[in-house]
């Protein structure tokens, strides 16, 4: 670039970086000052200021609150721990082998999967009643009635976590593939001359240098496991509920002091996803002073044959339980008569689907136009910075990354709730504009985040030549940029989609009810337990970002079916 | 609109201004009025979602009212009716007094009291003057009247009774004889011999906390003391017996006592999986209709307590700030009609038992519910035995939160 | 300088045996590579039989593409699955065609030094060391390794901060410290500057003769073999 003198910019794109700024961080102050109010009983400028703690008293006098405390922080910490290990044993074991672009294909399906329809088809798939017991039902199991087994909605959450660990794992191993261009691979051969055994080689090796990369979207999965209402609302324990699922009760409970404690809750519900986050940096400095200490003294591990089987049958059953999930919700959604212990429908219908197509339809379709304008958006947004980041040769900071960050990683009950109460005194509460807005809050990270590494992976060279040939850099962009970029860009467009399809709680605060969703609908029919009925919506929940997931890997097969180059270009890898 | 027609408006305007009800509240003796008034508006009724036969009807309701009236009904489906309480409270706060986001609620008992006691609902009684009150029962059957000891003053439109009923399968070997425990002491026993087969819904779901009125009232010595508030002390002494039953019955529950059943389908859908033997509805037809759909088998019947069973009636209102006011009062009052209440209470459909009382019908009116044969599984109305009526609406949230500190918070 | 009079002519088209000179001894010690054949996908891309004593440096010349560094990897253990490789590997008399990488005893240094930045030297170094004795007397080790080549107080710098040579060094004390009984050098020279060169070569043939560790070089720069003053293959 030396010699070439920069370009004036155009002021539109300076703004952009204000107006994400905006985006992000202004409703998210003002949520959270309308909680404290709230919790605080502050009543306002006008009147009397006073702050009392009555209502997180309440809280804590709540029944069961160190019971629902306890949950979300054990579940918070536990799943992404396990998460992690199980993606990390995986791809140290089998980073090099053939078969690995095979387990690439299978991931990218499982991503798109919306937590609460994996949740659904977990639910179906492990309860007393569902599939596996009714696989060996009576034949082996000798019962002609479901066992009072207390699997699903156990006090303890296992079914719980585990509902959460296998939608976890294939996003951290996405996260983890998008880090690991960066490293020179050639490490785990030094290693391996080192005499030391694959999987605990790669992680000495590899594991440090990506650690830090994925170390964000890990405290996003944190956050989500302390503070996720949907699946809980599925799957999880109910006597006591997580925090979030009593905070949304207390909230929606006409005696007005409950709000107050509502508020309270979120508060310490924040505090809870701040500790778990704490804990969580603390056990990093444990394993890396533990680690440090076995590599330095040389122990070599290298009989790691059981725990790469192990890694990999984890690996298996956590895309084979959510595979086999959502293949049993396809089945009850055509099911009509289907009886205990009978492993398959005895009575096929389509009754379920003709008779709910108009509520599918409608939902369906308002949750793709607010899926499609905030992703859509989010993109625009999200390209414009990072156009902007090229053009006045910024670096995007850490502070910066972690700004965009913020709206993933606070809970979204305290987050979402301030801003309905917020929404309300202003009365656009209820409105469509309003909920896409909020989703953009949630939607703009994602899109960040996966469009980030392959933009700045992305030969500037290109450009400079381009700017040799006299062409102007909005030129540039669009047809120089974008065209080579076709693949990730719309690789991010999708995963916001999917991100956007899958918001229950800011859908159903801020849209007041007025905004029903599939995924709404999804999570309302949960409680009813009629499974036909929910396996009706959780499988278009699915097919929706399914089909954009697919649309964004087809299409730039078909634009550059001819151009070579291209066809490698793919987000993430 | 015409000349003559425009003319008229402002007459019946003026007239309006000067009659009893508020200005922006239209008047339901001037039906024409609201006829006109409703036409165009879209109303959004906030009931209760979690039945697809519920939810099926509700739509059929809107086609009509759609072609008849010209008024758009959309449901917004809810779990929880003290939501919408909240929700009209939260926009009486910040001062919305119009164009409020609901227009008609399905309601009674606790929070209706919660509602009319805080001035949420309209201010002044319109459902006694809408056309089709006339043909309801109100003269004999106090529920329509009295909504859980409080006056219903015109303040919501009748819509349906119910009953708490039990229903279960009768070819199942958990019953000898397929005859079902209707005290509450065979229902303890049965229980204890049979652990793991009974739920109830978790409070403060509404089957749930009249599942807990009725055990009350079937060891309380006097249930007079039902009819109004207690205070605390009074309170734990008329509820030990409850507590002390649902102790004894806690480990012997389904999934012992760690999970509960949410709502009445959740408990429907238990029953059909077989995981449980015995369910519970408010809808005396909930059971023919579940064997009509092929949820249930043909064997199933239903069966009540032997000293009564808790009933009321339940209902829509209109809040105070409704954006579609002469809208919803529309939609009430078709929900009265003898054509919506017969194919309510038709158990192919919903099975939901009527208002109206047959004497004040004509034939053309009776002849809706002539198509209607009750199911096998529906109780007739002997067996149905006696209501008791609902206690005072202190009670139920009363009973809610102690349930909730009892057996809520995993004790 | 010993030009060796074994010639092994190698093109992708045929494979020709070496010539003249007799097969390779099955030695006691040292690295024997018996009738290795390469293939790419049914193409033969190299063939070699040589046997490497103790102490002895054989050096692989040939130009880029020629599939020197594939050799290297199918004798550390890493070959990827494009390839194939018939033969046999014998290392101090044991075959390790079988083993994984890490159990070759098989040390490899590369054009890229590939020291770890999240160690320090001393930290690498440590690292490479067979397990077994307290803290400190690894330390000690570690820095009497270090004094050797006289960068001992370069202990507990951060590797990035070293220049090419000292990288360099570093890199081969590191692999001479995880005592391997092989050293597999994959053009380690080419990317320091040219006055280094020197010294970090008289450095590396100098350990590896120390002790006495078979080494193969594989390069293309003909200085590089003549420091190595040993058997030179041509491909």
């Amino acid at each position: 670039m030396a010699g070439i003198k920069k370009l004036p910019l155009p002021s539109q794109l300076g703004l952009v970086p204000i107006l994400v700024l905006i985006l992000l961080l202004v409703p998210i102050g003002a949520s959270i000052i309308t909680l404290i109010g709230s919790a605080t009983n502050w009543h306002g400028l006008a009147g009397v200021f006073s702050i009392d703690g009555s209502s997180f008293s309440a809280v804590l006098a709540a029944p069961g609150f160190a019971k629902s405390l306890a949950l979300s922080f054990w579940i918070g910490l536990f799943t992404p721990i396990i998460a992690l290990l199980v993606v990390m044993l995986f791809i140290a074991s089998f980073n090099n082998s053939g078969g690995f672009v095979w387990v690439w294909a299978v991931m990218k399906p499982v991503l798109a999967v919306p937590h609460a329809a994996a949740a659904f088809g977990l639910l179906f798939l492990i309860a007393p009643s569902g599939f596996l017991v009714r696989l060996v039902s009576p034949e082996i199991s000798g019962f002609l009635r479901p066992p009072d087994w207390l699997i699903v909605n156990d006090p303890a959450g296992i079914s719980f976590a585990l509902a959460l660990v296998v939608k976890e794992i294939p996003f951290l191993f996405f996260v983890t593939m998008a880090a690991l261009p960066q490293v020179d691979l050639r490490r785990t051969k030094i290693v391996a001359g080192l005499g030391y055994g694959q999987v605990w080689g790669w992680l000495v090796a590899i594991f440090p240098a990506i650690y830090l990369q994925i170390r964000l979207p890990l405290f996003a999965v944190i956050a989500f496991a302390t503070s996720t209402v949907d699946v809980a609302l599925v799957i999880g324990p109910v006597t006591p509920p997580p925090l979030s699922v009593q905070i949304l009760r207390w909230m929606n409970d006409p005696d007005l002091a409950k709000r107050s404690i509502a508020a309270a809750g979120a508060i310490i519900q924040v505090g809870i996803t701040l500790s778990a986050l704490l804990v969580w940096w603390l056990g990093e400095h444990l394993v890396m002073a533990l680690a440090r200490m076995a590599a330095l003294r040389g122990w070599r591990f290298r009989a790691d044959l059981f725990v790469r089987i192990f890694g990999a049958t984890l690996m298996a059953i956590s895309v084979g339980l959510v595979v086999l999930g959502i293949a049993l919700l396809v089945l009850w959604s055509f099911a009509g008569v289907w009886r205990f212990p009978s492993s398959l429908p005895e009575v096929w219908t389509f009754k379920t689907w003709f008779s709910q197509m108009p509520n599918l339809l409608e939902t369906g379709w308002r949750a793709t136009k607010i899926a499609l304008v905030s992703s859509g958006l989010s993109l625009v947004l999200v390209l414009a910075s990072l156009e902007n980041e090229y053009r006045s040769n910024i670096q995007i900071t850490r502070i910066a990354w972690w700004i965009i960050f913020i709206p993933l990683l606070i809970p979204q009950i305290a987050f979402v709730g301030g801003l309905s109460v917020l929404f309300l005194k202003l009365g656009i509460d209820g409105t469509l504009w309003a909920v896409i807005m909020v989703h953009m809050i949630f939607v703009f990270p994602y899109v960040y985040l996966t469009l980030a590494d392959p933009w700045n992976a992305f030969d500037t060279r290109y450009l400079n030549v381009a700017r040799t040939l006299g062409k102007s850099d909005n030129r540039n962009f669009w047809y120089v940029r974008l065209p080579i970029l076709l693949a990730p860009v719309l690789a991010a467009f999708a995963l916001g989609f999917a991100v956007s399809i899958a918001q229950y709680l800011p859908t159903l605060l801020i849209g007041a009810g007025r905004q029903p969703t599939i995924s709404t609908e999804a999570i309302a029919l949960a409680s009813g337990g009629n499974r036909r009925l929910i396996g009706t919506y959780a499988i278009v929940q699915t097919m929706l970002p399914f089909i954009f997931f697919a649309l964004a890997s087809l299409i730039p097969k078909i634009a550059w079916s001819n151009r070579q180059a291209l066809q490698a270009t793919r987000a993430g890898k | 609109m015409s000349g003559f027609k425009k003319l008229h408006a402002l007459l019946a305007g003026a007239f309006l201004a000067l009659s009893p009800a508020s200005a922006s509240e239209p008047d339901p003796q001037n039906w024409d009025m609201v006829l006109a008034e409703a036409k165009g508006q879209e109303v959004f009724w906030h009931a209760w979602g979690g039945s697809e036969n519920i939810n099926a009807y509700i739509a059929w309701v809107g086609e009509e009212v759609e072609s008849r009236f010209g008024v758009t009904l959309t449901q917004v489906k809810i779990s929880e009716t003290a939501n919408v309480v909240a929700r009209v409270l939260a926009e009486k706060e910040v001062g919305r007094t119009e164009n409020g986001a609901v227009d008609l609620v399905w309601i009674n008992g606790e929070n209706f009291a919660a509602m009319k006691r805080q001035g949420l609902l309209l201010s002044s009684p319109w459902s006694t003057f809408l056309p089709n009150y006339q043909l309801t029962d109100f003269e004999n059957k106090a529920v329509l009247t009295s909504d859980f000891t409080e006056p219903v003053d015109g303040l919501e439109s009748p819509w349906g009774t119910a009953q708490l009923t039990f229903y279960y399968d009768s070819a199942s070997s958990a019953f000898v004889d397929g005859v079902p425990p209707a005290s509450l002491d065979d229902l303890e026993k049965w229980i204890e011999a049979n652990p793991g087969r009974f739920t109830y819904a978790a409070p403060p779901n509404f089957i749930g906390t009249t599942f807990l009125k009725q055990v009350l009232y079937g060891l309380v010595d006097d249930i007079s003391v039902l009819r109004q508030p207690a205070d605390k002390e009074t309170f734990d002494l008329v509820t030990a017996p409850l507590w002390a039953w649902l102790d004894r019955v806690q480990p012997n529950l389904w999934r012992s006592g760690q999970v509960f059943a949410a709502d009445t389908t959740n408990l429907k859908t238990l029953l059909s999986d077989n995981e449980i033997d015995i369910s519970m509805t408010f809808n005396p037809g909930e059971a023919s209709s579940a064997v009509f759909e092929g949820l249930l088998p043909q064997t199933t019947r239903s069966f009540v307590m032997d000293y009564g069973s808790v009933g009321n009636a339940h209902f829509v209102a209109i809040p105070f700030n409704a954006n579609a006011k002469a809208g919803a009062m529309i939609v009430a009052n078709f929900l009265m009609s003898p054509e919506a209440q017969a194919r309510k209470s038709n158990e192919e459909i919903w099975g939901d038992p009527t208002v109206l009382a047959f004497e004040k019908l004509n034939a053309e009116q009776l002849s809706y519910f002539d198509s209607m044969a009750s199911g096998e599984a529906t109780l007739g109305i002997e067996e149905a035995g006696a209501t008791l009526s609902e206690p005072d609406a202190f009670w139920s949230d009363a009973l809610d939160a102690e349930w909730l500190r009892r057996y809520g918070a995993g004790n | 300088m010993n030009i060796g009079k074994e010639n092994i002519v190698m093109n992708k088209e045929n494979i020709v045996m070496n010539e003249g000179e007799k097969k390779s001894q099955v030695l006691q010690r040292g690295l024997v590579l018996q009738n290795i054949e390469i293939s790419q996908n049914q193409q033969p891309l190299l063939a070699i039989d040589a046997s490497i004593k103790p102490g002895e440096v054989l050096t692989l010349m040939g130009p880029s593409g020629s599939g020197k560094s594939t050799l290297i990897s199918a004798i550390a253990g890493f070959l990827p699955n494009v390839f194939t490789c018939s033969g046999a590997i014998l290392l101090d008399g044991e075959k390790i065609t079988e083993l994984p990488a890490q159990k070759r005893k098989v040390g490899v240094l590369f054009q890229d030094t590939l020291l770890f930045p999240h160690f320090s030297v001393l930290e690498n170094i440590l690292f490479a060391l067979p397990p077994g004795g307290s803290m400190a007397k690894r330390c000690n080790r570690v820095l009497s390794l270090l004094e050797d080549i006289s960068m001992a107080e370069f202990a507990k710098r951060d590797t990035d901060t070293l220049s090419g040579g000292q990288k360099a060094r570093v890199a081969l004390v590191r692999v001479i410290a995880s005592e391997p009984k092989a050293l597999l050098l994959d053009e380690p020279f080419s990317k320091l500057d040219a006055h280094m060169r020197d010294s970090v070569r008289h450095l590396v043939f100098e350990e590896a003769k120390r002790k006495e560790i078979p080494t193969l070089l594989v390069t293309h720069d003909p200085e590089d073999a003549k420091a190595a003053n040993g058997r030179i293959l041509s491909l």
